[in-house]
């Protein structure tokens, strides 16, 4: 596991940002040869979102080669709402990028069968080649996606039920009327994730502290989902310093210690221009 | 090696070149420069379920929607506004061209509600060929960025609306010209002391208040859009039922009604007031007279009354302008009230049985000093409205596109950027000025074309 810590959120989305950049344009996509990423929604990845649509406008990077696979989607929620996560991702990335919209997969919450449909997105995600990023955030009860505590550690895509917590969390979005929040989610499971060839958790703020920290410094537990990619090969947490809040000064100076040149964090001043333009 | 990895640098001294810098770190490195991929434009294949029919994206504009001037890309097929959000997901659609508007704000395509003729055409003179006049018109005024009107005939015998009605129908704008939604009748039935600029030996009365008055005098309703009459004529509570069942507009106009009987009107269906203070009682504190419909609480639930605003600096004073604004913002329509010499040079000119006097931008009764119709035109009036009274771009493009709009019963396709709307646009630029004019998404005038 790797433990990247920036100063604040927007260095940690744009850190976050240029290493999605840097990964795609390493791959070379190409008609034959798709790059797929896995996509989450929520108020962690908005700072990232924005930053790839910079390097999309600026000439740096092109989504035409690559395909995108959501994590989640409400069940019985109309696309059109404006909270629908197929709502979030047309307004803060979708629309301002050149992805094929074929190429941009979001589970349908509206599916007439909802396990069928979750069986036909794990096709979809094989077909493609299985995913070569995934991008992820977590929750304040360190749930991936919508892996509820007490999730299993393998399972696949599936219908959710949504915790009481989630929510109650969530009702500020529909008018704090519980009653318009939906219940069930569908969710690509924590397994699913885990296929994944590479890992990059976005993790920012006091309040999801605790839940980093029973993530990276405790053992694998479903009542932590997010703890399953401790037994990842590549996995990348990306947090600013608010969430390391709950963690052990030794183990946030050890992985500060490693961080001697990295991309976003590195003054390239005295280097060629030229060069820094590449980071 | 890939970049984000670990590197270590030694650098023997501070006075190395930042070139050979750079060539060092290549050798130590050897970090492998990729090609940027370019971003090309969208030439994937068409997989378009709902429609082939090529689809046009806005980009790099301001839009008016929901009141507020958005930085969005607007989406067109088939003459409408498109959603492009069910065009991504539903049929995985993309746009087949783009135009660059280069900051420009898109507003909705104003709409104009009364203007009796322009560029040497007077709409209620009577000729063989009124639909040549009119179809000049409808052309010319696409400058000004009006791509639907009301073609307004004043006080005139039976014998020209007979001639005249019959040879213009409603129909949609395109490169030929701005779409006609249908007449303003602008009399007879009105009072004659407040005629203005209408001859008098043509104005009538209601005989017996029922379609047979109506009949009688305009010989047919086809094509009509909007009737302006003076309520304290009698019977004409009858009458404005008749026309409000036939879907046309009851506008008060050219009266000297009190606020009781434009009440009263009102809650027969009169829903305009044609160019407000001009043509009816002043203002009064014990009887505001038709003015007073602005505030009055005797309008029905759900209903507005509109009231149209000759904006051209002439007719009407500037703080009596942001009187009526600040009292009722969204009743507001900008009408030009437009005559023949609109786009003319200064001179003697005809407007239905009388003659005109244009002086600079007053046009005069010739030998008098009322004023008998404006030349102002349709972006003047928007770009006045805004400076005199100091509302929003969005509130002076509205009241020249969603409010007569609205006032019309066609907001749910015209007067807005909403989905499923007529790509009915005009592009201006921070000044407001016209740059392009489109209709049903198609360009039907440019700057400088």
């Amino acid at each position: 596991m790797r433990l990247v810590i920036l100063d604040d959120y927007e260095l940690a989305s744009e850190w976050a940002a240029k290493y999605i950049r840097n990964r795609i344009i390493q791959f070379s996509p190409s008609a034959d040869r798709f790059f797929t990423l896995g996509l989450p929604t929520g108020s962690t990845p908005y700072g990232c979102y924005q930053k790839l649509i910079e390097f999309h406008r600026s000439g740096d990077l092109s989504f035409k080669y690559v395909k995108t696979f959501n994590m989640d989607e409400y069940v019985g929620l109309p696309r059109a709402h404006p909270e629908s996560y197929h709502s979030y991702m047309w307004n803060n990335f979708f629309k301002h990028i050149d992805i094929d919209p074929a190429n941009a997969h979001i589970l349908d919450g509206n599916a007439k069968d909802l396990e069928a449909e979750c069986q036909a997105y794990e096709e979809k995600i094989s077909e493609a080649g299985g995913i070569q990023l995934f991008v992820g955030g977590i929750g304040p009860d360190g749930h991936i996606a919508f892996n509820e505590p007490g999730s299993s550690l393998v399972s696949r895509t599936r219908v959710k039920t949504l915790a009481k917590d989630t929510i109650v969390a969530n009702a500020r979005f529909f008018g704090n009327d519980l009653s318009k929040v939906p219940t069930m989610a569908l969710t690509v499971g924590v397994g699913t994730v885990m296929d994944a060839k590479e890992v990059l958790i976005l993790i920012t703020g006091a309040h999801k502290a605790f839940a980093l920290n029973k993530a990276i410094e405790e053992g694998v537990n479903h009542m932590w989902t997010v703890s399953a990619f401790q037994q990842h090969p590549r996995t990348i947490f990306v947090c600013d310093e608010d969430a390391t809040l709950e963690l052990r000064v030794k183990t946030v100076k050890y992985f500060k210690g490693t961080r001697v040149l990295e991309t976003a964090g590195f003054n390239w001043k005295w280097m060629n221009p030229i060069l820094a333009h590449l980071f | 090696m890939i970049s984000g990895d670990l590197i270590r640098f030694h650098f023997p001294t501070a006075k190395l070149r930042v070139q050979s810098l750079h060539l060092l770190v290549r050798g130590v490195c050897e970090l492998r420069f990729v090609s940027i991929l370019s971003l090309s434009e969208a030439n994937m294949p068409s997989n378009k379920s709902v429609s082939d029919a090529p689809i046009t994206q806005f980009n790099n504009c301001r839009i008016l929607r929901d009141h507020t001037l958005q930085r969005e890309d607007l989406w067109v097929r088939e003459g409408k506004i498109l959603d492009p959000e069910k065009l991504f997901f539903d049929e995985q659609g993309f746009a087949d061209r783009r135009v660059d508007c280069e900051g420009s704000i898109i507003a909705p395509g104003f709409i104009d509600v009364q203007i009796n003729g322009g560029y040497g055409v007077d709409f209620s003179q009577p000729s063989e060929d009124v639909s040549a006049g009119v179809s000049l018109v409808a052309k010319k005024i696409l400058e000004h960025g009006v791509t639907s009107f009301c073609p307004t005939l004043v006080t005139s015998p039976p014998a020209v609306y007979h001639k005249v009605l019959p040879q213009i129908k409603v129909q949609n704008g395109g490169r030929h010209g701005a779409g006609v939604l249908g007449f303003h009748l602008e009399g007879p039935f009105i009072s004659a002391e407040k005629k203005g600029a209408h001859p008098q030996q043509y104005l009538r009365t209601f005989q017996s208040g029922g379609l047979r008055d109506l009949m009688e005098a305009y010989g047919s309703l086809n094509n009509v859009s909007m009737v302006t009459l003076a309520p304290e004529l009698a019977y004409s509570q009858s009458v404005v039922r008749e026309l409000c069942q036939r879907g046309i507009t009851v506008s008060l106009g050219h009266s000297v009604a009190n606020l009781s009987q434009a009440e009263e009107a009102v809650q027969h269906g009169a829903s305009f007031i044609t160019h407000l203070f001009n043509a009816m009682l002043p203002f009064h504190h014990r009887d505001p007279g038709i003015v007073g419909l602005l505030t009055s609480d005797q309008i029905p639930a759900g209903r507005t009354v509109y009231y149209g605003m000759i904006a051209d600096g002439i007719h009407t004073n500037p703080a009596a302008l942001r009187i009526a604004h600040r009292a009722h913002p969204s009743g507001l329509v900008l009408v030009t009230d437009a005559i023949t010499a609109m786009g003319l040079p200064p001179g003697h000119h005809t407007l239905g049985q009388q003659v005109i006097e244009i002086q600079g931008l007053h046009a005069y009764v010739a030998g008098t000093k009322t004023l008998s119709g404006s030349i102002a035109t349709m972006d003047m009036c928007v770009r006045h409205f805004k400076q005199a009274s100091g509302c929003s771009v969005e509130e002076a493009l509205e009241a020249a596109s969603l409010h007569p709009a609205q006032l019309l019963s066609i907001s749910h396709k015209k007067g807005n950027l909403d989905y499923g709307s007529d790509a009915d646009l005009v592009l201006l630029d921070d000044d407001l000025i016209v740059r392009a004019t489109y209709i049903s998404g198609e360009e039907v005038w440019r700057k400088g074309s």
